[in-house]
Order: structure tokens, then sequence, then C-alpha cells
């Protein structure tokens, strides 16, 4: 992984020195309230109903065993003992004292992180597939792109005051697990005709209260030119960006306000005048690859014999291997999926005992390295098959071996009302009386891939609009009720929920929930999924069925 | 008042001379609006003192007429310290237009936002709070480095 040089380490160095001279000016009351927010919003910290919250930075979901040590450490010194995964690929601490934030950040930069620009109205963290550089059908690894974005991105000092916050997401598979087409700029590795790797450029999608998908503005761009084209397009965003109204100062709403076509002029004449000077040299991409080499991979790893004849003896084991675990490109190998989502444990939450165990099991089974994913687990990139059984033993142990990866139980699920200030409704609550409705875990597999996703307010962090079911949180008169959707999808068909009617009381989500899947498993056709079934018989008979006693 | 020019404490002698007041009898060194420099630009032109211009966030960098290139200084405003665009504006004005003159923030902007300002081209500063002075001089060195290039 990325290994920082004398330059990034002065930079986080001098970034915790800044903002630990702000705290200080703000304690003294020297800083007013507003100012004081911008400030340590761009250093991941925000105000919660409890307590602060801290969000620190995964540059694309990439850590290493140092690294998550730290992270126990600092749940367990600063924290409660655990932390969160966030849909961002972050991590969240929501417990940390104010006074001691700046301790927190010292402590981080020691392991070469920070929790810079994980808030606030500017660029924030690149995120990527969480299978980048192991995945079969992956054009080249984008993980050296999202470094050299990351770079970019860190301390821009034209874009820091944006008319709201800006997510950039890098793909380089023919199947998205990035969401590229719901962030504010989607990057795709691809090939033109005569073989070489550029990026497809998307821009103006998002989700939260008008979910949009985002639309492709430049076809293939050279790499060279990967970043005076973002520069370009941030210069026409921050320009042109509304700012008279939070709810409509993201780039898809400037997007879809002045057109897709005038606005890829826009961008395209702007860049124009400065594509010349700011390419990125053959040398610097190549720089940046190397940190991304490969690691010492077996040759022989798929000799082994063990990895059948465990399968074959326990079926525990073999529906593990079939859940929680991905194809590798190296024969012999699989990434390995260590579930965050244990029935009785919030959605993403991981204890300090986890943490450290987990990296000390990265360090015996996959080189070293974990990465956290969008939908809130974490993955170990680089098992070789003999290692597997054993793996997910000790992950067993560890409450950490649910075998439910894409299943219904693997829930995105926001803090809500419980931890979070913008919250109308509780989300963590509905995940648990989903998960004590729905236990067979026969059942569960049958059901296959649907995925549910949470939100306790419009704002959307659990991409609840893109969930094959949503689920909202809203107030009315002081009462939580939830707005269902289905058939939305974050993938490449990317699509957008369609409401299943009026919102349903607290008590009766989970009756809800369990009698759209009545309604799917009577429609379904053989092994059709979820989302197929959805999308071929319409909403109607889902509708009908959950409205009839209404 | 005092202002932070090229990183040092010196005396303002500049006024902004809003668009419903005359322009001052004796000889100072004033700024204007941008509409105010485009309507009364020859009258401007034979003032005894130094003239500037003041633009705004809503301002746009094509809509400078070419004699900006001759103003005395250039004001970036900022009516709130979240509004960006000036950002923007002084790089434009330094990358496209090539002003070289004194580019100056004025309004409501922080101190902590004085070391990306200077990136972006701006060199002089005129903070409300004459308190924060020597504070925001020390934060020209707050990093010592950069990812991207500077416009200076």
């Amino acid at each position: 992984m990325y290994q920082y040089n004398d330059k990034d380490q002065t930079l986080i160095d001098e970034r915790v020195a800044q903002f630990r001279g702000q705290t200080e000016r703000f304690l003294r009351g020297e800083i007013g309230e507003d100012q004081f927010r911008a400030l340590r919003l761009m250093n991941g910290l925000y105000i919660q109903t409890h307590a602060p919250m801290l969000r620190v930075a995964v540059p694309y979901g990439l850590l290493n065993s140092r690294k998550v040590r730290k992270l126990a450490e600092i749940a367990r010194a600063y924290d409660k003992g655990y932390c969160h995964i966030s849909t961002r690929q972050n991590v969240q601490y929501n417990w940390p004292e104010l006074e001691k934030v700046p301790d927190i950040l010292q402590e981080l930069a020691s392991v070469q992180m920070h929790a810079i620009q994980t808030s606030g109205n500017c660029l924030r963290n690149t995120t990527t597939d969480h299978l980048a550089g192991v995945a079969p059908d992956e054009i080249e690894d984008p993980r050296p792109y999202c470094e050299i974005i990351r770079q970019w991105t860190t301390f821009h000092p034209e874009f820091a005051y944006l008319p709201r916050k800006f997510k950039i997401a890098v793909s380089a598979t023919t199947t998205d697990r990035a969401a590229t087409q719901f962030h504010d700029i989607g990057v795709h590795l691809v090939k033109n005709e005569s073989g070489d790797t550029g990026f497809r450029i998307l821009a103006g999608g998002g989700l939260g209260r008008t979910p949009i998908i985002g639309k492709i503005i430049k076809p293939y761009l050279e790499k060279q030119h990967l970043l005076s084209y973002l520069e370009a397009i941030l210069r026409v965003y921050n320009l042109h960006g509304r700012r008279d109204n939070k709810f409509k100062a993201r780039i898809k709403i400037l997007v879809k306000e002045t057109g897709v076509e005038k606005f890829t002029e826009m961008v395209n004449a702007e860049w124009q005048q400065i594509k010349n000077g700011m390419e990125l040299s053959e040398q610097r991409i190549n720089d940046i690859k190397a940190h991304f080499a490969p690691p010492a991979y077996l040759t022989n790893a798929d000799q082994d014999k063990s990895f059948a004849l465990h399968k074959k003896q326990d079926s525990e084991f073999a529906t593990w291997i079939k859940y929680n675990t991905a194809d590798h490109k190296i024969a012999g190998y699989r990434a390995v999926f260590i579930s965050l989502k244990a029935p009785d444990s919030p959605p993403g939450d991981i204890t300090h005992t986890q943490l450290d165990a987990i990296a000390d099991l990265s360090d015996q089974y996959s080189f070293g390295e974990i990465r956290t994913t969008h939908r809130q687990n974490l993955v170990l990139a680089d098992v070789k098959q003999a290692d597997l059984h054993q793996l997910w033993q000790n992950l067993n142990t560890l409450d950490l071996a649910t075998p439910n990866i894409g299943t219904i139980t693997d829930i995105i699920c926001c803090p809500g009302l419980d931890f979070c200030s913008l919250a109308n409704a509780g989300s963590i609550g509905i995940t648990k009386q989903i998960n004590e409705a729905i236990d067979n875990q026969d059942y569960i597999h049958d059901l296959g891939d649907i995925k549910i996703n949470i939100s306790g307010c419009m704002n959307g962090c659990a991409h609840q609009s893109v969930g094959h079911i949503g689920i909202l949180g809203v107030d009315k008169k002081g009462v939580e009720w939830y707005q269902i959707t289905l058939g939305g999808s974050s993938e490449n068909e990317a699509a957008i929920g369609d409401r299943l009617g009026p919102a349903v009381a607290k008590e009766h989500v989970v009756k809800t929930i369990t009698t759209i899947l009545d309604v799917y498993i009577q429609q379904r056709l053989e092994d059709e999924s979820f989302l197929n079934t959805v999308k071929r018989v319409g909403i109607t008979p889902f509708k009908e069925q959950v409205y009839a006693n209404h | 008042m005092q202002i932070i020019k090229d990183q040092k404490i010196v005396e303002n002698t500049w006024t902004y001379i809003p668009d419903d007041t005359k322009l001052p009898a004796e000889i100072s060194d004033i700024t204007v609006s941008l509409s105010r420099w485009n309507e009364e630009y020859d009258k401007l032109e034979k003032y005894q003192g130094k003239v500037g211009i003041r633009i705004n966030p809503d301002d746009s960098i094509e809509s400078l007429p070419p004699s900006v290139m001759k103003a005395a200084l250039i004001e970036v405003n900022f009516p709130v310290f979240t509004d960006g665009r000036s950002f923007s504006l002084a790089q434009l004005l330094r990358t496209r237009l090539k002003f070289k003159g004194e580019i100056r923030a004025v309004g409501q902007f922080m101190p902590d936002q004085i070391f990306y300002l200077s990136r972006v081209g701006v060199n002089s500063f005129a903070l409300e709070n004459q308190e924060s002075l020597a504070d925001a001089i020390s934060m020209f060195d707050d990093f010592s480095d950069s990812y991207q290039a500077s416009v200076n």
C-alpha cells in the first residue's frame, strides 16, 4: 500500500499542529462557533447528539495491521472500546472528547492516518472497489489513481469552501462495486480502441434528498489529463454551483439545472485553458503504481488439497466460503469478507478486541492488509485457500463469520436517532428487529441477493434510495415512521427505488418487510433474484399485499 | 486600520467608496464596485488618487473589462467566509488574466483561510479583527509544502 514520504508526513503533522491551535483558540473564545464549525468539520469532527463524532479517513478503504492496531488503541483510550465503519469506507468514533481530538489526530498521524476533509463542504475521501487489485475482471488496479486523486484533493487551496460536499469514486471493473454512478464524480478506468487505459468521467450523480444517476461527460480521457479534467469540473462547480439553498447545492443540481450538454461545454472550455502544464507524467504514475505492487503470492497455492476436503466435510465452512469469500485473480487465493453484521450487533460496529485480532489475522493470512467496504464490512483480500479453514475458525470465535454477505441481513444502516443529531428516526433498532424476525439461515440464503439499506433521515447516509429494499425514517409529529422503497440499485444497472406507498409505523416495519419477502417468494421464477422480480412484476403486487390490511 | 501585505503588517491607505457615495474631493486611494468602474470609468481615469476595483463572488472573470488590468488594487470580497468563489476568482485573476498587481481579501474571511488564499494569489489581507493580525501572520507558515502548484 502507499507509504508516506517525508512530505506526506510533514503535511499531516503540520495539520495536527494547525488544528490543535484552532481548538485551543476556540476553547479560549477566540474563534466563533460558526468559524470553528467549518474548521473542525474539515478535520472530521462533528458535534452529535451525545458527544462529538470523529470521522477518520481511510483513503480508498485500505488499511494495514499497524493502522488497525492504532484504531483499536484509540477506541480503548479515547472512546468506549469500539468504532464504526461508514458507507464511505471511513472509521467513526462516537464518543471522543473535543479537547482530546488533537491528541487523537496526533496518534493517527504516527501511523500515516488522519481525519482530513472527512466532512465539510470540501473534497472528501475518494472511494473505490473493495476488491481493487485482486478482482479477476479488473482492467487495471485503480488504487494508484485513487492515491493521485487523494494527494490532489488534500489541502487543495481553491476548493476548500465549495457550495457543498464533493465525493469522487473510482472503478476499474465491469461490475461496479463503488457506486460510481451515484457520486459527484465517477471515474471509470476503460480501454480505448488502441488498448490504452484511460478514464470515462461521469458527473452529477448523488444520493441524499434528490437521488440522481451521474451522466457521462467525457467518454474517454487520456490518463495524463486526469487532474486537469477534475480541476476543470471543480472550478465550474465552485463558481456556478448554487449557494443560496443547501439542499440544491450539490453538483447534481447544477448539472440538472444547467443541462448536461451545457455543463459539459463549460467543463471542456475550462479544461482547454488548463490542460497543458498539468499533465501527469508516466514517471509519476509509475512511482505511485510501485506502492501497489502485488504481494509475494505463492505460485502453487491452488495445488492445496485440504480446501476441497474441508468444504466437503464441513458444510458450515462451505456455506461461509459461498457467501463470505470472493474469487481472486490469482489461482488458489480468495478474498475474504469479515462480516460486521452479526445479528446482535449494530451494522458496521467493531470492538477494539476484534480490531486487534483482525490485525493479527491479516499479518498471519493476508500480507498484513485490511480493507473497508462501503457496505460496512471488512475484507482480507489475499488469503490462500489452504488457510481459509483456519481463518474461518478464528473469525467464528470472534463473532465475525456470520455467512450473510450480500444477503438480507447484510444491512447498510446509518447511526440514526441513537447517535446522530440530524436523524428523524431510529435505524439501528429497525435492523435489530429485522434480524430477530429473519433469523433462519436457510431462509436467508434461499432469499439470495437482497440489499436492505436503512437511513434515519432524508440525508440518506445509508443510501436507502438505492437499496433493493430501502427504509427511510421520517418524523411525523414527533413519532417515527418509515417510508419503504423497492427496486433501487447502486450497481451497474443503477436505479432509484420506487416508493411502495404511505409510510408505515415503527411497529409495522418488520411485518411490511416479511410481507414483501412473501410476495417475492410467491412471484419469483426459479432462481430469479429479488431485484429482477421487482423489475418484472412491478411494485403493485407488493403494494397490494402490504396495504391489504391497512 | 492595519492590514497584512506581503506577509507584513502595514497601514492601510485604501477606502472603498460605496456606489451611492460621491468620490472623495481630497486625493486618496479608493476602490469601487465593478458596476461603478464600468459606468464611471472616464471619471475614475481622471481621478487624482489611485483607483482600484472591488469584485464580489457574483462577478465573473469573463465579465471584467480589459481596463481591470490597470487597476491599482483588486479586492476580492467575502460576504461570508464560506463563499469559496473568491478563491477561484483570485486564481483566475492571476492565471487567466495574468494580473500582477495587489489582490486583497476583504470582508468576512477568517485568518485561518489566509494560507489557502495566498496560494491562489491573494497577497494582502484586510482582517476586520485587528487583534488577530500577529496570529494571522504566523498562519502563512501553517504548512511548509503542498500537493498543488501555487500561482505564486
